[in-house]
């Protein structure tokens, strides 16, 4: 998983989708970001945020229940205990620290489940910087508390109202309020996903995970690496993360999606946010809604890097039904004790079904986000 | 509809102007000025009625918008229209086989704009030829940026099919050059930093970006987004080659003004642009 072409490819996907209006902004971004990576002084500063104000490592964290119960051995990439509670604030930090360093002085980002939207909020307090949220009137509902915790941060969140009415939809209409706005805004886009250099540059704002789980394993498989690395796909970032540590070894990649969002399942190209992957389309290159019981995952695209490990085979995606999440997000709790955020908990229910494919491998799955933002909307399932 | 050759152009300028060009270049060179508007194709019963007014009224060519769900360079006003249509089961096929059959009626040269997932959707190739099949002239589609465009391009090329380029106030001087040797049928200069939509005020960058492009091209320039009544057209103008307007018109239709009421405004801007510019 290396740097995509000058014309921000990753094989046939990727690519810089936005109106003339976007391009200079994209082409400043994509200027800014090489020169901050590479450089030291930018590097040391990020390291130092993450590991004192978020948190990093995360931990670890073998399951002995979870695998006895499972028959394999499963290691859990501890994403949930970050600050803010999710694999956000590592991209959201990232790109705070860059907005700073190419004079923005405002944030604006979207949100599905509110994860990115309470990492972006957090990190404008942080650095002092005013920050609109755009969240769809479907998940402001879901997701009241994550709504409440922007607003408490100093954030401003503005409800996209067209549409699906979700996460698609605050894409639009954060990108409709960046053009506008761009000279002092950094659009802080939440996912490996956009016109490049956007899905580039959330992957290695990303990679840290991956990057530290590797090391992590060598410590307990004896400086091996685990046979399969699994994580949940809506955009795709935590799996981009995770993967961007392994995807040079000979562990099997494997993403999950929602099957009402399986952009990589249906296998059809489309342009849609900036940047040409696989795309939820009808007949006419209508963007299909995706359905989810999941908000993080309700986006009917994906990464254009993901389709493109997709068609080159070194990834595969599989999909899995809101009941075999259900399932899993309760299995963790019962065996483990941690409550999985819906959206990792997709990444489990595929691990659980194919547990007799997977029966004595090492297994290590990227727990992106904790699930207490679940807890309310879970209630009303599982009573 | 296809480029004729026999329309090659003074020394200059680098390809044959097609239907759309000629007829702007034609209002341009006797001394007027264009005036472009926008309808949703799809949108109610009788839009292509109201397009045939419109053009009856005084456009010089009209630009048809084909629905698209995620129309991400539009202000509410095109997006619910998008939306309207859409659910009243609007396709890129329908929209087409209807102007195709009133081509003859519409009288002067329409454009299509919509976004690139309905053109790759479809395929290039295809898309191209369906536009040209239907008798439409032009073709926008604003998210295909000077770098994204060339795959479109050549296959809108091979079609006949005048492909319009944006230009954005943003644009660098070294831009610009490239911008409008890649358009063809003009040079949609956009008006401000923003989406579409009606403004109170016509922004400063609409006259100083045309006046950019202007400096670099002979084709005509024609300024959109942001260009919302007979007033600011003819402020533009003082400048561009002609406007394009979308919000204002699609509103009339949003409002179900019917044919004739959607021609009276047109018919307004064509007469603000004659009085200003005779």
């Amino acid at each position: 998983m290396g740097e995509p072409s000058a014309d921000g490819r990753f094989g046939d996907f990727g690519g810089m989708f936005v109106p003339e209006t976007l391009v200079p902004a994209c082409q400043e971004l994509d200027q800014a970001f090489r020169s901050a990576w590479g450089d030291p002084g930018f590097r040391g500063e990020l390291d130092r945020l993450l590991r004192d104000y978020a948190g990093r490592p995360s931990p670890l964290t073998e399951c002995p229940n979870l695998s006895t119960e499972l028959g394999l051995r499963i290691l859990l990439k501890r994403e949930d205990l970050n600050h803010t509670g999710s694999h956000k604030i590592n991209n959201v930090l990232g790109q705070a620290l860059l907005a700073r360093r190419m004079g923005k002085t405002s944030l604006v980002a979207e949100t599905g489940a509110g994860q990115h939207g309470v990492a972006t909020a957090t990190a404008a307090a942080l650095f002092s910087m005013d920050c609109i949220v755009y969240m769809g009137t479907v998940d402001i509902a879901r997701q009241e508390l994550n709504v409440f915790r922007m607003r408490l941060l100093g954030t401003e969140v503005r409800a996209a109202e067209t549409g699906s009415r979700t996460l698609k939809d605050a894409v639009n209409e954060a990108m409709r309020h960046w053009v506008a706005v761009a000279d002092t805004t950094h659009y802080c886009l939440g996912s490996v996903m956009g016109p490049h250099p956007y899905p580039w540059m959330v992957r290695e704002f990303q990679r840290v995970v991956g990057e530290e789980a590797r090391r992590q394993c060598a410590e307990i498989l004896d400086g091996g690496v685990p046979d399969v690395v699994t994580a949940a796909v809506g955009g795709g970032s935590n799996a981009a993360g995770i993967f961007g540590g392994f995807a040079d070894t000979g562990a099997r990649l494997v993403g999950v999606e929602p099957a009402g969002g399986a952009a990589v399942g249906r296998a059809v190209p489309g342009i849609v946010h900036g940047s040409r992957s696989y795309l939820m389309q009808d007949e006419w290159g209508q963007v299909l809604e995706a359905e989810s019981i999941s908000a993080g995952l309700d986006y009917p695209g994906v990464g254009p890097e993901h389709s493109h490990l997709a068609a080159t085979g070194r990834a595969t995606y599989e999909q899995v039904t809101d009941a075999e999440v259900i399932e899993a997000f309760s299995l963790l709790s019962r065996t483990e004790g941690i409550i999985p955020a819906l959206e990792c908990a997709h990444a489990l229910a595929w691990v659980s079904r194919a547990r007799s494919d997977l029966a004595g491998l090492t297994v290590l799955l990227n727990l992106s986000g904790r699930g207490d933002k679940d807890v309310d909307q879970m209630m009303g399932i599982l009573g | 509809m296809t480029v004729a050759a026999d329309a090659a152009p003074p020394g200059g300028a680098e390809h044959s102007w097609g239907r759309l060009e000629r007829a702007l270049r034609d209002r341009r060179d006797s001394g007027g000025k264009c005036f472009v508007p926008y309808l949703t194709g799809g949108l109610g019963d009788d839009w292509l009625e109201t397009i045939c007014a419109v053009a009856a009224a005084g456009a010089d060519a009209i630009e048809i918008g084909v629905p698209f769900s995620d129309p991400v360079m539009d202000g509410t006003i095109i997006q619910q229209a998008n939306d309207r249509a859409l659910s009243e089961g609007a396709t890129p096929q329908s929209i087409l086989a209807e102007v195709r059959g009133a081509s003859a009626d519409i009288g002067v040269p329409t454009a299509v704009m919509t976004y690139a997932n309905i053109a790759h959707h479809m395929g290039y190739e295809r898309f191209a030829s369906s536009l040209a099949d239907a008798g439409v002239s032009g073709c926008i589609l604003p998210d295909l940026p000077l770098e994204e465009v060339g795959e479109w391009a050549v296959c809108a090329d091979a079609a006949g099919v005048e492909t319009v380029l944006l230009a954005a106030p943003t644009a660098p001087d070294e831009r610009l050059p490239r911008l409008c040797a890649r358009s063809r049928g003009f040079v949609y200069s956009v008006g401000l930093m923003g989406i579409t939509g009606v403004r109170e005020a016509l922004a400063a960058s609409a006259t100083r970006t045309a006046a950019r492009i202007k400096a670099v091209t002979d084709m005509p320039v024609l300024v959109g987004v942001g260009v919302g009544t007979p007033a600011q057209a003819a402020e533009v103008c003082r400048v561009a080659d002609g406007a394009v307007v979308g919000s204002a018109i699609v509103t009339r239709m949003l409002e179900g003004a019917g044919p004739d009421g959607v021609a009276s405004l047109v018919a307004e801007f064509r007469a603000a642009l004659d009085a200003a510019h005779s």
